[in-house]
C-alpha cells in the first residue's frame, strides 16, 4: 500500500504503556472526563521493560508519526525496574530510528503515574501538538510496506 | 486444535447505558468491524457485562463456533476478568479474548462524536487483530510446603515463629548467634513505658524454645535456598557447638571450671570476659554453651586441656564435632535478620575508642542492665558514679558523609537514658539533638515527661569531644563542644561519661542472606519491600516476606507489628495450600536461545536459569512475573512474553495505523 500525504495532516500516534502506571492514568483521565486529541492509539503492555525496540520501528515504519511511551515513575515500577531497563535502551533506539530517517523528537518517553490523569492529558496534548508542528513523518508517502 | 486453526471472531461493542454509545456510533462500528476478515459476528448491546450481555457471548460461542471474543467496552482493569470467565464457561479458553477500552479512552475523554467513532472503529479492528494471534495458556496449580522458615532470632523472628505455628504450621528458625532474643535481650527497659525488657524477652524465648511446631536451629546459618514460592529447599547449617545439644543439662560447670576466662563478651559489648566455652547470658535459650574454637585450648591452640570434658558429667562436650547440614521443604520464608549498630571509631570527633568514658548506646545498655557487668549500675571505669552524663543523638546518622537517613529509635532510647540515669545516679543529663523525632504512641509524652525531670537539651551537632578542660577543677572529665542552633552560641559542657547514640545499619552478613534468597536492597543496605505501601512485608521474591529492622530501622512495637503481619502473609499463602501460576509469563525458545545469558541478568525476579547440560536459559515458571524484561533484553528473539508476543502486539500496531 502506498501512503500520500494529504494536506489536511492528521498525525497517527502510538502509545505504548504500562499497565501499571500510565495505563491506570490514562483511565482515569478518562473517569475524570479530561478530553485529549483523538490521534493517539494507545497499546496496553505490563511493563515498559517489555517494549522491544522492534516495536518502535514497527510503528515508524507502518506509518506512525509520533510514539510515545509512558511508564511508571522511577521506583514505581511494577516490576521494581523494568521502566530504568527501558530508559537505558532509550538512546540505542533513538540511534536505529534516525538510521531510518525518523527524527528522534518522534518518540517520547515520560514516567505518568497512576493517579496522574490531568499529567496524562497534558502529556497527550503536548505531544500531539508537537508532532503537529513537525509535520508528518518522513515514512508517509515515500514508504512501500 | 481446528478450531484454533481456522479463527472464528465474535465481537461485541457495548453501549455502556449512555455512556459510550451516544459519544460512539456503535451501530457503525459494529457494521465496519462485521465486514473485516474472520469476523463471524459482530454485536451491539446495552449492558456486555450484565447478565444477558454475557449470555449472548455464551450462546454465540456454543452456536455459531466461535473460537475468539472481542468485547469493545470499559478499561480492561474494570471487566477482562468478568468477560474471560464468560469465554471459559462456553467452554473456550479464557486468553481467547481481547478487550478495546472504547470507553475511558474513548468516548469520555473524545469531544467530537465523529472522530470518537472513527477511534472506536480503529481500536476494535485492532483488538481483533490481536486476538487473531492469541493462543491458548494455562495455569499451573502447585501445591504448597506447610512449613515456615524464619531468618533470624531477634524479636521480629521469633514473633513470626510463633504467630506461624500458633496457626499449625511448622516452623524452623534459624540463628546464628549461639542463643535467640537479638537486640532486645540485651535491654534492660524499653521506651516509652519502660517496661522490663527481660520480663517480656524471657518468657517469648522459652515459648520460642518449647513450642511443638517451632524447630530451633542456634549457631546455625541458611546455606542455600533453592526453589521457589510454596517449594523452597533450603539447607540450614548447623555450625559444630562442640556440645551435644541433647546431652547437655545446662548446669554450667564447664563455664565455670574453663580455664580461659579473658575473652570479651560480645553479648556485653566487649565490658566484661566470658570463658571459651560459654552462653552468651545466662538466660540464652537454649541453655547450651559453645565452644568458640579460636580460643580455646584444645581447638585454637593444640593444647592438652579438656577441663570442661572431665567435669561434664553427661559427657556432652565432643571436640569432634563437625558441621552439619540438615534440608528442609520450605513454604513461605520470612527474612528477620534485623540490624547492628553503627561503629562510631571512624567517626573520630566523639573520640570513641580513645576516651575510655566514651560509650556507644549498645554498651551503655549493658552498662545500665541488671544482668549485664555491672550489675546495672550505672559506673565509670574507675567505679564512680557519673555526675554530668552528656549523651549525643544521631551519631553516624542523618549525615551526608555518614548515613543519611534517620534511625527512627536513637531519639527515644536516648531520652529513656536520661530518665533511667536520673533515676539511678541523679546524674546531670545533657542531650545534644538535632531534631527531637518522637512520633509514636505516648513517645511525645515520654518527651515531655524527661523534659520535666530536670534532662538539659542543646540543640546542635556536637563539634568535638576532648580531653581538655578550661577550668582546672574538671582535670580528668571530658568536654563536649557544640553549638547550639537555638541560642547561636557554642556550648562547652565538661562531663564525666558520653554516650552516643549510634545509628542502626543492616546486619552483617545481609548482603549474602539477600543473594542467597534472591532479594534486591535499598541504597543504604535494607532490604526492599515490594511496594513501600500496599505490600511492605512481602519482597519481589513470591513467597519470601521481610519483618523487622532487616526493612528499615524501626521500634520493638513496629517491629512486633510487621512480625506478626509477615508471619499473616506466610500462613495465608500456606493455609491455601496451592500457588497459581501465572500464565502470562515469559518463554524461551530452546531453539532460538544462542545462551548467550542477557536475559539472565536482566531478570529481577532470579527466575531464569542456565541448563548447562543444552546450554539454553530456562525460565522457572513459578518465579517468572511475566515483566518481558528478558524478551526485550534477548538478542536472538527466543524470549518472549506469553500473550505480549511479537505477533500479538506488532498485529495491533499494525491495525491501528491502517
Ligand atoms: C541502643 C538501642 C536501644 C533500643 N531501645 C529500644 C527501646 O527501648 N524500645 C524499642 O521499642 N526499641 C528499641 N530499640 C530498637 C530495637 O532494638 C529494635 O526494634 C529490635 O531489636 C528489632 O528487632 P529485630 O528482630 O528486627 O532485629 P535484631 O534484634 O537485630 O535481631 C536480628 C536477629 O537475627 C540474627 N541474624 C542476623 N543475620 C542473620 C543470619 N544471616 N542468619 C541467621 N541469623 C541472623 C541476629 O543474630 C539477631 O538475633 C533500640 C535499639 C538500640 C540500638
Ligand atoms: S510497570 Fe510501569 S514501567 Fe514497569
Amino acid at each position: 500500500m502506498v501512503k500520500s500525504m494529504s494536506d489536511d495532516y492528521q498525525p497517527k500516534i502510538i502509545a505504548l504503556v504500562c499497565n501499571w502506571c500510565t495505563y491506570t492514568a490514562a483511565d482515569l483521565a478518562g473517569t475524570s472526563r479530561l478530553c485529549y486529541p483523538s490521534n493517539i492509539r494507545m497499546i496496553r503492555m505490563m511493563c515498559t521493560g517489555m517494549i522491544d525496540p522492534k516495536y518502535i520501528l514497527k510503528a515508524f515504519l507502518d506509518g506512525a508519526d509520533g510514539v510515545f511511551i509512558g511508564g511508571c515513575h522511577p521506583g514505581d515500577c511494577h516490576y521494581i525496574n523494568g521502566n530504568l531497563k527501558f530508559k537505558k535502551r532509550m538512546a540505542g533506539i533513538e540511534a536505529i530510528i534516525s538510521q531510518f530517517g525518523f527524527e528522534e523528537d518522534r518518540l517520547r518517553l515520560r514516567w505518568i503515574g497512576a493517579s496522574e490523569g490531568p499529567e496524562f492529558q497534558h502529556n497527550m496534548t503536548d505531544f500531539i501538538q508537537t508532532i503537529q508542528n513537525m509535520g508528518p513523518s518522513p515514512a508517509k508517502g515515500l514508504m512501500v510496506l | 486444535m481446528t478450531t484454533q486453526n481456522k479463527p472464528k471472531i465474535g465481537v461485541y461493542i457495548c453501549h455502556c447505558g449512555m455512556n459510550i454509545a451516544p459519544k460512539v456510533d456503535v451501530e457503525e462500528v459494529a457494521r465496519y468491524i462485521q465486514e473485516l476478515d474472520h469476523v463471524t459476528v459482530a454485536r451491539d448491546y446495552k449492558f456486555m457485562c450484565s447478565n444477558p450481555g454475557q449470555d449472548m457471548i455464551i450462546n454465540d460461542i456454543k452456536e455459531l463456533g466461535l473460537n475468539r471474543v472481542v468485547v469493545a467496552s470499559c478499561s480492561p482493569r474494570m471487566h477482562e476478568k468478568t468477560f474471560r470467565n464468560a469465554v471459559r464457561t462456553a467452554g473456550l479458553n479464557p486468553y481467547y479474548f481481547q478487550m478495546a477500552n472504547i470507553r475511558e479512552q474513548v468516548s469520555w475523554v473524545t469531544k467530537d462524536s465523529q472522530e470518537a467513532t472513527e477511534k472506536a472503529k480503529s481500536m476494535v479492528a485492532a483488538a481483533v487483530a490481536r486476538v487473531f494471534f492469541h493462543q491458548p495458556l494455562d495455569t499451573r496449580e502447585v501445591t504448597v510446603a506447610k512449613s515456615v522458615l524464619v531468618i533470624g532470632g531477634g524479636i521480629a523472628g521469633m514473633q513470626a515463629a510463633l504467630t506461624s505455628a500458633n496457626a499449625g504450621y511448622q516452623v524452623s528458625l534459624v540463628e546464628r548467634e549461639p542463643s535467640i532474643g537479638g537486640h532486645m535481650a540485651k535491654f534492660d527497659k524499653t521506651f516509652p513505658t519502660l517496661d522490663c525488657a527481660a520480663c517480656i524477652m524471657t518468657p517469648k524465648m522459652v515459648d520460642v524454645l518449647q513450642h511443638p511446631g517451632i524447630t530451633l536451629y542456634t549457631w546455625s546459618e541458611v546455606e542455600k535456598v533453592e526453589g521457589f514460592i510454596g517449594n523452597f529447599e533450603v539447607t540450614v547449617k548447623k555450625k559444630p557447638r562442640y556440645v551435644d545439644e541433647k546431652k547437655c543439662t545446662g548446669c554450667g560447670t564447664c563455664m565455670q571450671k574453663c580455664p580461659t576466662k579473658k575473652i570479651l563478651s560480645e553479648f556485653n559489648e566487649g565490658l566484661s570476659f566470658r570463658t571459651a566455652i560459654y552462653t552468651p547470658f545466662p538466660q540464652a535459650v537454649p541453655n547450651v554453651p559453645v565452644i568458640d574454637a579460636t580460643h580455646c585450648r584444645v581447638l585454637g591452640q593444640n593444647k592438652k586441656c579438656g577441663v570442661c570434658a572431665k567435669f561434664c558429667e553427661t559427657k556432652a562436650i565432643d571436640f569432634d564435632q563437625k558441621p552439619e547440614f540438615v534440608t528442609l521443604k520450605i513454604g513461605a520464608i520470612i527474612t528477620a535478620t534485623g540490624f547492628q549498630a553503627v561503629n562510631p571509631t571512624s567517626l573520630e570527633q566523639y573520640g570513641y575508642g580513645r576516651f575510655p568514658e566514651v560509650y556507644t548506646s549498645m554498651e551503655f545498655e549493658r552498662l545500665n542492665n541488671a544482668t549485664g557487668p555491672t550489675s546495672g549500675k550505672v559506673l565509670m571505669k574507675n567505679g564512680m558514679v557519673p555526675k554530668r552524663v552528656a549523651i549525643i543523638h544521631c551519631v553516624g546518622s542523618r549525615d551526608t558523609r555518614h548515613k543519611k537517613y534517620c534511625s527512627r529509635v536513637c531519639c527515644m532510647y536516648s531520652m529513656k537514658f536520661a530518665h533511667l540515669l536520673r533515676e539511678k545516679t541523679g546524674a546531670e543529663v545533657w542531650e545534644f539533638y538535632i531534631d527531637i523525632r518522637s512520633p509514636g504512641k505516648l513517645y511525645e509524652e515520654f518527651y515531655n515527661r524527661v523534659q520535666e525531670e530536670g534532662v538539659r537539651f542543646i540543640r546542635g551537632r556536637v563539634a568535638e569531644i576532648t580531653d581538655m578542660v578550661e577550668d582546672p577543677g574538671d582535670e580528668g572529665r571530658l568536654t563536649v563542644i557544640a553549638e547550639s542552633t537555638l541560642t547561636r552560641r557554642t556550648v562547652r559542657v565538661p562531663v564525666d561519661m558520653v554516650v552516643l547514640s549510634v545509628g542502626l545499619e543492616p546486619a552483617r552478613g545481609s548482603e549474602d542472606i539477600g543473594r542467597l534468597l534472591g532479594l534486591s536492597r535499598d541504597g543504604d543496605g535494607w532490604f526492599n519491600e515490594l511496594h513501600a505501601k500496599l505490600a511492605p512485608l512481602a519482597t519481589p521474591i513470591n513467597g519470601i516476606f521481610l519483618a523487622g529492622c532487616c526493612q528499615g530501622p524501626k521500634d520493638i512495637p513496629d517491629t512486633v507489628a510487621q512480625a506478626m503481619g509477615a508471619a499473616g502473609e506466610a500462613i495465608a499463602l500456606l493455609a491455601k495450600g496451592i500457588v497459581t501460576t501465572q500464565a502470562e509469563i515469559s518463554r524461551i525458545d530452546p531453539d532460538l536461545c544462542s545462551g548467550c545469558k542477557s536475559c539472565i541478568e536482566s531478570c529481577t525476579y532470579s527466575a531464569i536459569r542456565f541448563d548447562e547440560a543444552r546450554k539454553v536459559a530456562v525460565v522457572n515458571e513459578a518465579l517468572c512475573m511475566g515483566c518481558g524484561s528478558c524478551a526485550a533484553a534477548c538478542p536472538s528473539s527466543a524470549a518472549g512474553v506469553k500473550h505480549f508476543t511479537d505477533k500479538q502486539v506488532m498485529g495491533e500496531i499494525e491495525a491501528l495505523l491502517m
